[in-house]
């Protein structure tokens, strides 16, 4: 099943259209997507800086890793509610914009290893050490991450 | 030489036109300095966060200056070098745009909060480095970053719309005394 009906329904909706006829609507939602960007960047940044030996290595990662959660739900939710709104207003060049489908991918696959693989890493006990696995897991993280940035700005270029 | 002529002149050079003309490099710098800022913005957020209390309370705050400072110079450095380069390329209406100055503007004074804080604040962290939530005076600092460089990052994006722009006539005579906008731009 083709998934242009779903798009061309999202470009169709009442906030997608508010959002096109509006002259700031979109730069201001923008704004806060950056905004949003920057906090999640931080968030993430800690912990896989931590996990590849760097910055904060004096704190244990599943410590660090626990203080830092609410700020990354946080961020992603603000990155969701604008994130969302944009699109619905440009659906349509999104369904033909390949960094748009490379920035979906690179998001749920992070989202995915995020949950579930970096979550149990970062957890595991100061005892058991594992520093190989910790630095394929920040690595993995930073490249999808990085995908879902490189993929975002190229949106705006297509 | 007047900054207005000097950034004309500017906006002639070859290099500068190449630059706005180019296919790729205009659009690799502006994400080179979109990626850096996440950087940057990411690790003066937590620590703005740090100062006001409520992340990371059991980190020493001069364990995260010290261990992220080194990463925030660096992606602050690019950033610089990064945004100098997009300026280079568009001077003239970058001069005159209302939210390139407002930036400006706010740079100067986030500035100004990291001198005072690191002149003023920080050689006492001392007293309160292992205090889950800093005296005062850190919040304040905290809270002014947070704010000047959001402001700074809505600046920043505003910039590429041309609402305010000289070419764009009428505008109220505050826009464009703010702006600089001089006679013959103004069709008299």
């Amino acid at each position: 099943m083709s998934l242009l009906p779903f798009f061309q329904w999202c470009y169709q909706t009442a906030i997608g259209e508010a959002i096109r006829e509006s002259l700031w609507l979109f730069p201001l939602i923008e704004a806060f997507h950056l905004v949003g960007l920057g906090l999640t960047a931080g968030a993430v940044l800690i912990v896989d800086l931590r996990l590849l030996g760097v910055g904060l290595t004096r704190q244990p990662v599943a410590q660090l890793s626990a203080a830092v959660e609410p700020w990354l739900l946080g961020s992603l939710t603000l990155m969701f509610a604008s994130g969302i709104p944009l699109f619905l207003s440009e659906s349509m060049k999104c369904y033909y914009s390949f960094a748009f489908w490379v920035k979906m991918t690179s998001l749920f696959l992070v989202i995915l290893f995020t949950f579930t693989v970096r979550r149990r890493v970062t957890r595991t006990g100061p005892t058991s050490d594992q520093p190989l696995l910790r630095r394929i897991t920040a690595l993995i993280s930073l490249c999808l991450w990085f995908g879902v940035a490189w993929g975002g700005r190229w949106i705006g270029f297509s | 030489m007047s900054l207005l002529a000097f950034f004309e002149w500017l906006a002639d050079t070859s290099w500068s036109v190449d630059l706005h003309e180019s296919q790729y490099a205009y659009p690799l710098i502006e994400s080179i300095h979109v990626w850096t800022m996440a950087v940057f913005f990411g690790s003066v957020v937590m620590f703005d966060l740090r100062l006001l209390g409520v992340t990371m309370r059991r980190v020493p705050a001069s364990e995260v200056v010290d261990r992220l400072l080194p990463l925030t110079i660096a992606a602050f450095v690019i950033m610089v070098i990064s945004g100098t380069l997009l300026f280079f390329a568009i001077p003239l209406r970058s001069y005159q745009s209302i939210f390139f100055r407002f930036k400006m503007l706010l740079l100067l004074l986030a500035g100004l909060n990291v001198w005072i804080f690191h002149s003023r604040v920080y050689p006492k962290v001392a007293a309160w480095d292992v205090d889950g939530v800093p005296p005062r005076a850190a919040k304040v600092a905290g809270a002014l970053s947070l704010t000047l460089w959001i402001g700074i990052i809505f600046s920043g994006r505003m910039i590429a719309y041309n609402w305010f722009d000289c070419d764009r006539q009428p505008q109220p005579a505050i826009i464009n005394f703010l702006t600089s906008c001089v006679a013959t731009e103004l069709g008299q």
